[in-house]
């Protein structure tokens, strides 16, 4: 049923996520990611004595920019705005995906119904959403709602039908010669069974939501990361452009570090990853 | 002696496989056999010739292609939710679920059941311990080895106290020493709560060592011997029955008696 190219784009999202976590256990316990960091860093550094502010700001600049967002009342209000807007369109979207993707894992008509539908809006470009939904919207806030839910519902579905098609049906059979009631079977094998599919769509579309979000902030929106970013875009302050996409990757870094906390703890039943495969 | 009840009834059951692409594959081919209560029946044949797709459908979990199936007097496909707490099964992988510890999968069957928590703990433990898994119980199955793990799947199936046991290759994944233990700790408590017992295994020398009564099966599935097995036999006798079984496996046709007993 899967196009080759969903495939890989799953597998690649999927990849994404994974070095994300694995780049924090790295970085926890080796130094070289901290080497290579620091490699671009000095060669920003030197570039920045050589080019224009605008183009290249020094960090001394950035680090300016940056405190002066920290310390100012606007730090909170929009970034704050912006979180909001991520977690409200991340919520609703998991809501419709998990009804969707559990409905697909257990009817094959609906699941020939849905599939394709999922893989077209998947092929939509983010801009795209963001045009439709100037159109057809008009508060701000129903707009990035609704470019954040176009996004990132396909990946909850697709990723969570794929988590339970995937549980084995030896299980099942094991389960059901005890004969037990439909609710049963949903708490005891599909639910534990799709968890770490939930745990990867949650990983995959938080830094999905992250990106999308700031694109959809553009349509009008006058608080928010995207805003402000925007604002420092028309007075060429690239210091502060800087400063604030810091800001967004921070806080992505934070909510990848706490998802793969809660990930640790909730799949400790899995042999450990360390001696895996590759 | 009194005649005791048939548990179970297959009447030329014949069960097919569709693959995706059409073809077909029998798996079952004319299967006719009775256990009564309280029977302990061995079941052996080749790789492959539909042990476990027979197992499967006595338990209701496919539909035969033709034939019918009685167990306990009902059709386990059809009648489906009248066999809560009837079967015991020891599957051929243990088929643990990976997010339960021992003590947790010991127990799944218990909380299906809807016995209190204070119940399930304490019988899951009881069973825990026959099966000389204390100290384990917080264990997941990929801590434990593949025979411990066969034995959480044993003490499963026995908290349950099943009306009718399903042993697939119970024993084997251990090795030479605990499979004896095991077999007489399983002997003794089948004995002792007078259960019927259907076992499948490739091993001669357990399926005459717990069956008090033997079916070959050919391939595919159909009864080529059923016999009583030999009790107080001598050792000769021993050797020159289980060489009849494998050749009767090898040759994939029905002995005489067997034969017979079609005709009549
Ligand atoms: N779901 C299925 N779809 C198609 N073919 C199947 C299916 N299940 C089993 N078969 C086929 O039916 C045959 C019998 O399988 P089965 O598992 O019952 O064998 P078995 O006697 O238990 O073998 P073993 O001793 O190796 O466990 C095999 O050839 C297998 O390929
Ligand atoms: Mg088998």
């Amino acid at each position: 049923m899967r196009t080759k190219a969903l495939e890989a784009e799953i597998a690649a999202v999927s990849e994404d996520a994974g070095a994300v976590t694995r780049g924090w256990g790295a970085l926890a316990s080796r130094k070289e990611p901290v080497i290579s960091v620091l490699i671009i860093l000095v060669m920003w550094q030197i570039l920045s004595l050589f080019l224009p502010r605008y183009l290249v700001p020094s960090f001394a600049t950035i680090i300016v920019s940056f405190v002066e967002i920290v310390s100012s009342s606007t730090l909170m209000v929009d970034t704050l705005r912006t979180i909001m807007r991520i977690f409200i369109g991340l919520g609703l979207s998991f809501l419709a995906g998990i009804i969707v993707g559990v409905l697909m894992g257990f009817s094959n008509t609906l699941e020939k119904y849905i599939l394709p539908v999922l893989h077209f809006i998947m092929g939509v470009p983010a801009l795209s959403w963001v045009i439709f939904a100037i159109i057809w919207f008009k508060p701000v806030e129903l707009r990035v709602a609704f470019i954040l839910l176009a996004g990132c519902l396909p990946n909850y579905s697709l990723i969570i039908h794929d988590g339970i098609k995937g549980i084995s049906r030896d299980y099942y059979d094991m389960l059901r010669a005890m004969r037990p009631t439909r609710r049963q079977l949903f708490s005891k094998l599909v639910l534990p069974g799709m968890l770490p599919a939930v745990l990867t769509s949650w990983k995959v579309n938080i830094g999905l939501a992250t990106r999308v979000v700031i694109v959809a902030e553009l349509v009008g929106a006058t608080v928010g990361i995207g805003n402000k970013l925007l604002l420092a875009q028309e007075l060429f302050d690239m210091p502060k452009a800087v400063a604030w996409t810091l800001i967004l990757v921070i806080f992505l870094l934070l909510t990848q570090y706490l998802l793969l906390l809660l990930e640790r703890h909730l799949l400790r039943w899995r042999p450990s990853k360390e001696g895996g495969i590759q | 002696m009194i005649p005791s009840a048939p548990v179970v009834q297959m009447e030329h059951v014949r069960h097919v496989f569709t693959s995706v692409d059409g073809s077909r594959f029998v798996a079952v081919d004319d299967l006719t056999l009775e256990v009564r209560e309280g029977e302990i029946v061995s079941i052996v044949g080749k790789t492959g010739c539909g042990k476990s797709t027979m197992f499967n459908l006595l338990l209701g979990l496919e539909n035969p292609t033709a034939g019918s199936i009685t167990v306990l007097g009902r059709d386990p496909y059809q009648d489906f939710d009248f066999f809560r707490a009837k079967f015991g099964v020891i599957f051929q992988t243990d088929r643990l679920l990976p997010w339960r510890t021992a003590f947790a999968n010991a127990k799944v069957g218990l909380e299906i059941l809807g016995y209190s928590e204070a119940e399930q703990g304490e019988i899951a433990r009881h069973w825990l311990h026959k099966l000389e898994l204390m100290g384990f119980e917080d264990a997941y199955p990929h801590e434990l080895s593949g025979g411990m793990r066969q034995r959480v799947g044993i003490a499963r199936a026995f908290c349950l106290s099943p009306d009718v046991f399903f042993a697939d290759e119970a024993f084997g994944h251990l090795d030479q020493s605990t499979a004896q233990r095991l077999r007489e700790v399983f002997l003794t408590l089948i004995g002792e709560t007078k259960k019927t017992c259907l076992l499948i295994t490739h091993n001669i020398h357990e399926a005459l060592e717990i069956g008090s009564r033997l079916i070959v099966l050919g391939k595919p599935s159909r009864v080529l011997y059923d016999v009583q097995c030999p009790t107080r036999a001598s050792r000769a006798e021993l050797v020159e029955f289980e060489e009849r079984i494998l050749d009767i496996i090898e040759r994939n046709e029905p002995h005489h008696e067997a034969a017979a007993r079609a005709r009549s």
